[in-house]
């Protein structure tokens, strides 16, 4: 039974068991309670979105790459959804259960170790980007914008994209004094990538440094891409790359990067509980 | 019910956070079937023992085992053993009282069935049953410090830790914990508190660890402590320098302190100061039980909760 020992802080691997589904079920139930309410927006969101971009800027936008304007958001709404999804519910909802709810204290003096704890949380919050998306596509789905039938492979992409933004989260939960302190990654890094990872505005369209820097550090890009061609079934090509290595450094880079901030995520928060 | 087996065993027990050292080379046993408390004031170290006894706190230096296993290497064994009633609440919000149960048990693998059954149970013992579907809001500060304590039986441990288990409790309250310690007690389970109030160790504590500044400064039985340290009764009297060399003259084997504007006097049989208040019939004197508290001031010549 030595796997829920819990060794001195050491930089190590994150020492994982089943009893992580004990913490991810917790705020499944949580979530369960209200369901009505928390699956209200993913409804509402795309529907305004589409009809104020895709039908009101659509009649300026005729097409891009040969699709209508409408039809090309879809994709970035679904993106746009996952990062949301994962990134509030791992900053704010975790923050909240670990420092006004106490959650984790009274979870880490059972058998239960803090790094199931914070693994816990981050599939918790893969699992709402998961969710989310699911009823964005259907959405998508109703206005009648999805072209192939690939459109589902969307969900396990949601699901790795959605702990890629999880563990980006849980890193700044992990750092934050208190709750205002969100703003800042929400306005310095969430609303940026909202505008300009190709989910509004075609990526193609913007000088090719930034198109470059794009690819490079926003993972937001990644899921759109891979968004885009599942949904709509094409891509164009971006910072020099031809549409197929766009994908591939698409999946690339969200493995990777997700494997590191998850690591680096329960690492930090093993730093800040463990006193 | 208390056998001379050690349970935990604490040898040179150190826990420093940067510079400062909040447990300082401490070495206590803990037996089985025991109450012991650890009595101090606040930021003594006590808490900051039960969390390393709970593997909850990483110990710094020394040797800490519970059931002896090693509390660095064997988290998982220990935690499955132990139930830790936590000083703050940390009830989830989330749930019902009931839930709250459930879900804790899920925690530790209990079956959902058997989950359900124990929490009815512990509801049961501790008067929450009506209280069931309520939300964790609803329930009075007494009623949210019982489920905690229900809560930490739910995997049916053999060591209960109750980190201040009444603070802020008014009195009925408290008197409600108190009968279900001892109740708990009776079923065998060895309990670890820690506690400022002195009337709380001296009423459920088979033996005080009294620590300060993270030191043990003594250890024992409480009545035989009181005894030892300060006597059976105490004289109280308002500080006044000619009463002090009255009472200097009168009982000279006695132990007089002052503390603050207070003159005490201790002594060790009773029936000593019936002779003094006669002698000073106008001024204002009491006689009261030595208690614990004396016991802590005599000790530190502090007050205990400062």
């Amino acid at each position: 039974m030595k796997e829920s020992s819990n060794p001195p802080l050491v930089s190590r691997l994150p020492r994982l068991t089943f009893r992580v589904w004990t913490v991810w079920r917790r705020n499944f139930d949580v979530f369960m309670k209200t369901w009505h309410v928390n699956f209200l927006p993913s409804l509402i969101e795309p529907v305004l979105y589409l009809l104020a971009f895709g039908f009101g800027l659509g009649t300026f936008v005729t097409n891009i790459e040969g699709i209508s304007y409408i039809q090309w958001i879809a994709p970035g709404l679904v993106a746009i959804t996952v990062m949301y999804g994962s990134f509030f519910e791992c900053t704010y909802g975790s923050f909240v259960r670990m420092y006004f709810q106490r959650t984790f204290d009274a979870i880490i003096a059972t058998p239960i170790n803090v790094e199931e704890v914070i693994a816990g949380e981050l599939l918790w919050g893969a699992t709402r980007a998961t969710f989310n998306s699911a009823i964005v596509l259907a959405v998508v789905a109703a206005f009648g914008l999805i072209s192939t039938p690939w459109f589902l492979a969307m969900l396990p992409v949601a699901f790795f994209g959605g702990l890629l933004f999880a563990s980006l989260g849980m890193c700044f939960t992990a750092l934050a004094p208190n709750i205002d302190f969100f703003n800042y990654p929400t306005f310095l890094l969430i609303t940026p990538m909202f505008l300009i990872s190709n989910t509004f505005i075609p990526l193609a369209s913007f000088p090719s440094q930034l198109q470059t820097i794009a690819l490079a550090v926003l993972p937001l890009t990644h899921v759109a891409d891979l968004s885009r061609v599942l949904v709509v079934g094409k891509i164009e090509t971006l910072g020099g790359l031809a549409p197929e290595w766009v994908l591939a450094l698409a999946v690339f880079w969200i493995a990777v990067v997700t494997v590191l901030f998850f690591v680096l995520s329960i690492y930090l928060m093993k730093r800040r509980l463990i006193k | 019910m208390v056998s001379s087996e050690g349970l935990i065993k604490a040898r040179d027990l150190t826990k420093k956070f940067g510079s400062f050292t909040a447990v300082d080379h401490i070495n206590f046993d803990v037996y089985k079937g025991e109450c012991l408390g650890f009595l101090g004031p606040n930021g003594a170290g006590k808490t900051t023992t039960v969390r390393m006894i709970y593997c909850f706190s990483p110990v710094t230096e020394g040797d800490l085992s519970v059931a002896g296993m090693n509390v660095s290497t064997h988290s998982g064994e220990i935690k499955r053993m132990v139930g830790v009633a936590p000083q703050e609440d940390n009830l989830d919000p989330d749930f019902t009282v009931i839930k709250n149960l459930q879900v804790y048990a899920r925690y530790f693998d209990i079956s959902k069935a058997e989950a359900a059954k124990r929490a009815i149970e512990l509801l049961k013992f501790f008067q929450l049953e009506e209280k069931q579907t309520k939300s964790i809001d609803e329930l009075s500060t007494g009623m949210k410090r019982r489920l905690i304590i229900a809560r930490a039986l739910i995997n049916q441990p053999q060591i209960l830790l109750l980190d201040e288990p009444t603070t802020g409790l008014d009195p009925q309250g408290r008197h409600i914990v108190w009968d279900e310690i001892r109740s708990l007690l009776k079923q065998g389970v060895t309990i670890i508190l820690t506690t400022h109030y002195m009337d709380e160790a001296a009423a459920l504590c088979d033996r005080v660890i009294i620590i300060d500044n993270g030191k043990i400064i003594e250890t024992g039985v409480p009545q035989k402590l009181i005894k030892e340290h300060v006597g059976e009764d105490v004289l109280e009297v308002a500080f006044n320098e000619v009463i002090l060399k009255a009472l200097k003259e009168e009982l000279p084997d006695a132990d007089i302190e002052i503390f603050g504007d207070q003159i005490r006097v201790f002594v060790n049989r009773h029936g000593v100061f019936e002779r003094i208040l006669k002698k000073f019939p106008g001024v204002n004197m009491s006689i009261r039980n030595a208690n614990l508290e004396d016991v802590f001031l005599k000790l530190t010549g502090r007050k205990l909760r400062e």
